[in-house]
């Protein structure tokens, strides 16, 4: 039971995080948003006496944390995994240079891909780039483990990665919160040659500091209590890390523990310990061997991957199974299997202004080059007009390298990305478009945020993540200034005009561009409910309607005499529109006007 | 007494029904009647009508923060195929309060044979190891003239079966939700607490 006395409070991962980096002083934040990382920025910047920002994508966010820790500055940067991906380059060197101010940068990982395009495991990039890497097993720890970064930082000179997961940032847990510190803030940058400036003859000794930092991180890694040693069953010993742990300590709660927090440097004197004290050691993680290739390099016996799945989520059942097969648990573990009830995928929402574009490349057959963003879910049904989604900004690449190389095209190229994507690395991509005078077309869809990952700002956006205003880029001027001549700007709400426009930027011969501008049906404001109804009488059940795929929309049970169905629109989600009335050929959809919503 | 002293709750819905809302004010109850409490959730999706669910753990000491297959003891679902989804998950004994409320996802109105379930309360019976307690909170709501009382609802019927005071809840609840509808949410968390059980 809790101890009243204490402060404890629930807290997401993500608010612990936020919590122990002002604990920490931490004066300067940037991120780019994206899902499990979003929140600790959001959290992050309702703190009084901070800056807190996003950036247009996370190299950028990288490399202005690096200035803020130049000039002195305890900073934070986020990220999701892929972004560190993006962030490599600046981090690859910024691990030579160490820092100035101390520097936490979070990578929230996402196994089981709730909402990610792959489920990498970026302990091993804080290996890769030589940066002491934590891993939260609890919120507790996420507030505990980022404050300490902070003085690791600072007393090894090293920037540091704290790496999370989905099940760490988005589960609450008890917090015993602390005080918070004055923000600190550097004065000014200080000038040095030999450290900051990374040209071969200054790099290679800052190479050679890197690797005596290890041997001092090492030895931290064995003394630290973070690190926990558990000695009770001499049986069975465990090597564990992140949420892994608590699955595992749940199911075998009197086995000995190495409870690893922080995964690289890898402790290998306390790893040794549990393995002289144990006859069995087992490693229980997420996604890759990384504990167990670490407790394998130093010569201990153990097993990990062979019992437990490497892709994917862990859970209870699981590791349970795994216990089972390793033959440690007696009994095998029934998971009972559900029945199966029609998906309930997450689809465009009503009113969402991405819905013209893809009804119109659909009724076009372009091959549709696509991103990430609410849009991907064109992809599935009804729409199914997108054909390609690999990481942010991959769309204009790939239909460029698709229509100069085509022999014998099928489908016009067309690229689609988001206003937010777009700016995080599509910027780039249209320069090679211009380049290479390739013969395709690019759409930006113009939503003026960042909707996926739940509405953020962004520099078109207009406003900056502590509430202000902001200036605007703006997307047309900037498009015409790279040498684009078709440049269409079109309304999506108005269909047959959306329509046309993109029809003659893919008919036209080069490079153009559309800009389908409309402001997201959610964010930052919730787009009004002024619902339209279905007229029984006029309609035929022909479908087309539904074929858009709006959620508003359903079939109503009811049939038309010829036995087809008569779709109902849910007058409390429906924002009017009107994509509906415009493909209707019968006039069966009108408003509902104020006396008929009596009835309704 | 009982050899897992955790009381492990699911909370299921669709995007935007307050299922999160449901679940923090269930964590918040479990606090402050004392126990280790854990939840966790997959944000992200849950705007755009995917389907959402919530883990709740409360106890002694809780280390997982996700439940174990089948060990629900009480499942709270917001809409009626949800539930049937998810009904394999509550235990022997356990209790699924289910709305009778029904979302049917536009991918039930393609041609393409995806068929929401014909009666997916009758078919919870059947699956569900636990008790299935059905209630149409929508019209309580309504009755009480805020759609937005069915999750209020669906906690009281919930409450029922959790060992924690009344009173814990009450307080809770008072403040949690807007100062205004203290008094009409204390009124549907009553209602709820008091449908009938069949
Ligand atoms: C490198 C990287 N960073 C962040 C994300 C998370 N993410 C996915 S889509 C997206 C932005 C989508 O915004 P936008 O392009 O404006 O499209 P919208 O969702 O508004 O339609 C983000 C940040 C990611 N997948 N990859």
């Amino acid at each position: 039971m809790i101890e009243m006395n204490e402060k404890k409070v629930l807290l997401f991962g993500n608010e612990a995080i936020a919590q122990g980096a002002r604990e920490a002083g931490v004066y300067f934040a940037a991120a780019y948003p994206g899902t499990p990382s979003t929140e600790i920025l959001e959290v992050f910047a309702t703190f009084p006496g901070i800056y807190a920002k996003w950036s247009p994508n996370e190299k950028v966010a990288l490399e202005v944390g690096i200035g803020a820790s130049l000039s002195g500055t305890r900073t934070l940067v986020c990220m999701k995994h892929v972004g560190v991906n993006v962030a490599m380059d600046p981090l690859m060197t910024f691990t030579y240079t160490g820092v100035n101010g101390g520097f936490v940068l979070v990578s929230a990982d996402d196994p089981e891909l709730h909402s990610s395009q792959n489920e990498q495991d970026n302990r091993i990039l804080g290996k890769f780039a030589k940066i002491p890497t934590f891993d939260p097993s609890d919120s507790q720890d996420c507030l505990d483990f980022t404050k300490l970064g902070y003085d690791v930082s600072e007393k090894f000179n090293t920037p540091v990665l704290l790496r999370e997961t989905t099940r760490i940032a988005h589960a609450k847990s008890l917090v015993k919160i602390g005080e918070w510190k004055e923000p600190v803030r550097g004065q000014f940058f200080k000038r040095d040659t030999s450290r900051f400036v990374m040209m071969p003859i200054f790099a290679k000794s800052r190479h050679t500091f890197v690797e005596a930092r290890t041997l001092e991180l090492q030895k931290f890694s064995n003394e630290w209590e973070g690190n926990q040693l558990e000695l009770k069953d001499p049986e069975i010993g465990i090597i564990t890390s992140g949420v892994a742990y608590q699955y595992i300590r749940e199911l075998l709660p009197n086995a000995s523990f190495l409870k690893v927090g922080l995964v690289w440097p890898f402790p290998d004197e306390k790893a040794k310990k549990l393995a002289a004290y144990c006859k069995r050691i087992l490693v229980v993680e997420e996604l890759e061997p990384f504990l167990e290739d670490e407790a394998k390099l130093i010569g201990i016996k153990c097993e990990g991957k062979k019992y437990f799945p490497r892709e994917g989520e862990l859970n209870l059942d699981k590791v349970a199974l795994g216990l089972y097969e390793a033959g440690i648990k007696e009994i095998k573990p029934t998971i009972k299997r559900g029945t199966e009830v029609l998906p309930r995928p997450p689809v465009l929402c009503p009113g969402c202004p991405h819905r013209g574009v893809f009804m119109a490349l659909s009724k076009l057959n372009a091959d549709v080059f696509g991103d990430i963003g609410c849009y991907t879910l064109s992809a599935l049904q009804p729409l199914e007009s997108l054909h390609t989604c690999l990481c942010m900004g991959a769309s204009i690449g790939n239909a460029v390298g698709v229509a100069i190389t085509s022999t014998e095209p099928k489908h016009p190229p067309v690229a689609v990305l988001g206003d937010s994507t777009f700016l995080h690395s599509g910027v780039t991509g249209l320069m090679d478009m211009v380049y290479t005078q390739a013969n395709m077309t690019l759409v930006i869809l113009d939503n003026e945020i960042t909707a996926m990952t739940g509405g953020q700002d962004h520099p078109s956006s207009g406003r900056d993540l502590m509430g202000n205003p902001a200036p605007k880029i703006n997307l047309e001027k900037l498009v015409r200034s790279m040498g684009i001549e078709k440049v269409e700007i079109v309304d999506t709400y108005d269909f047959d005009e959306a329509f046309k426009q993109i029809k003659s930027a893919i008919e036209f011969p080069g490079p153009s561009v559309v800009i389908a501008h409309r402001p997201c049906a959610l964010f930052p404001k919730k787009a009004k409910i002024k619902p339209y109804y279905v007229k029984e009488e006029p309609c035929t059940g022909c479908g087309l309607c539904l074929k858009i795929g709006c959620p508003a929309l359903s079939a109503s049970g009811k049939k038309t005499a010829k036995g087809l169905d008569i779709p109902v629109i849910d007058a409390t989600v429906c924002t009017g529109c009107t994509l509906c009335v415009q493909v209707c050929k019968f006039d069966a959809i009108d408003p509902i006007t104020i006396e008929e919503e009596v009835t309704v | 007494m009982n050899e897992n002293p955790i009381t492990n709750v699911l909370v299921v819905g669709v995007g935007g029904q307050g299922v999160i809302l449901a679940s923090n004010i269930l964590c918040e109850v479990a606090l402050r009647a004392g126990f280790d409490t854990k939840k966790s959730e997959v944000h992200g999706m849950s705007q755009r009508g995917g389907s959402v669910t919530s883990h709740v753990r409360f106890g002694e000491k809780v280390f997982s923060p996700l439940i174990p297959s089948g060990q629900a003891d009480s499942l709270l679902a917001f809409e009626a195929a949800e539930a049937l989804r998810y009904c394999h998950e509550v235990k022997d004994g356990g209790y699924l309060i289910v709305s009778t409320q029904k979302i049917i996802p536009p991918i039930a109105s393609g041609r393409r044979g995806l068929k929401y379930p014909e009666n997916p309360i009758e078919e919870c019976k059947k699956v569900c190891a636990g008790h299935v307690i059905p209630i149409d909170a929508e019209k309580i709501a309504l009755e009480l003239g805020n759609p937005r009382l069915t999750n209020t609802i669906l906690l009281g019927a919930l409450s029922k079966n959790l060992k924690i005071d009344e009173t814990v809840w009450r307080d809770t609840i008072a403040q949690m939700v807007p100062k205004k509808t203290i008094e009409v949410n204390l009124v549907a968390f009553e209602r709820g607490r008091n449908s009938e059980i069949k």
